[in-house]
């Protein structure tokens, strides 16, 4: 019986270690844009770039670097192009801060179309 | 009232219509333009021959080295194969040729047809390593110093025209 339960718990540690890598894995390969591709992830692509990239991120995974350590890999060999979320720099500030800045002047705009003028009676 | 609410939409106007014109000029696709002045990887790299390696730091004894990713079943290489057969007689140039996902028998017939320009020859099976000089398709092509610093990277076949650039790269 203990011997059991000591191989559920070995069992279910190596499955929870496997599955949380597998989700690791999954989510950079997401943010990661496919360069051979039309608008297709890494994760989604099936291309022969892919599949070398999906197997690196494993890799790496395993060695024990972190999701910023392997999108920071990848952006060194392949440029920030290959990151679907590109990181905040000098020539990317308009495409961070422009939606704000819309949501903003927009907001101003709404609030003098509604306020309407006090009528006098 | 009236005016502010005119000065708001043509301020939403100016600024689309600025994000829109500056992003006509943006390349939607990959280039290497990041990557010239870094440096490459130091890593090591499996020989064609032998079961031995090569590090990549033993290239800063060339003044310039060429490092090209080919296989026996890429038709573009087969094209670019007489560049490169070129670029072989520059005689302060070291050519490196790294055999990408191939069959050591095919790539070794490629290299009987069209002639060996190589001076080291290594093999990336997987194609893993080369994810460390930022290769994603073959052929490519790396130009780098002394100090291990990209100058050019070609993607696609070299033609005559890359041939005399780099020829005049090495030259300076």
């Amino acid at each position: 019986m203990k011997n059991i339960l000591k191989a559920l718990i070995l069992f279910l540690l190596i499955f929870s270690e496997s599955y949380g890598d597998e989700n690791l894995s999954n989510k950079i390969l997401k943010n990661l844009r496919c360069l051979v591709c039309q608008g297709q992830t890494v994760h989604d692509s099936n291309s022969d770039f892919a599949l070398t990239i999906k197997s690196v991120v494993k890799d790496k995974i395993k060695e024990g670097n972190n999701e910023r350590e392997i999108y920071t890999f990848l952006s060194e060999k392949y440029g920030d192009w290959i990151l679907l979320n590109p990181p905040l720099k000098k020539n990317s500030f308009l495409l961070w801060f422009l939606p704000y800045l819309l949501f903003v002047l927009g907001v101003i705009f709404l609030f003098f179309l509604i306020k309407k003028p006090k009528i006098r009676l | 009232m009236k005016k502010i609410n005119y000065i708001i939409i043509s301020v939403l106007f100016s600024l689309l219509f600025i994000v829109l014109y500056l992003s006509l000029g943006n390349e939607k696709i990959y280039n290497t333009q990041d990557l010239v002045g870094k440096k490459i990887s130091e890593v090591e790299i499996n020989l064609f021959q032998s079961n031995e390696t090569f590090n990549t730091k033993e290239l800063t004894n060339n003044e310039f080295t060429i490092l090209n990713f080919w296989a026996s079943w890429c038709g573009p290489c087969r094209k670019e194969h007489p560049n490169l057969v070129r670029l072989s007689k520059i005689k302060n140039l070291k050519l490196i040729g790294v055999n990408f996902k191939d069959e050591k028998d095919n790539a070794r017939n490629f290299l009987r047809e069209n002639g060996n320009p190589f001076d080291i020859l290594a093999e990336d099976k997987n194609g893993k390593n080369s994810v460390n000089f930022g290769v994603y398709g073959i052929p490519e092509t790396i130009l780098i110093d002394s100090e291990l610093k990209i100058l050019k990277k070609y993607i696609g076949p070299l033609n005559i025209k890359d041939v005399n650039e780099i020829r005049k790269i090495v030259k300076k």
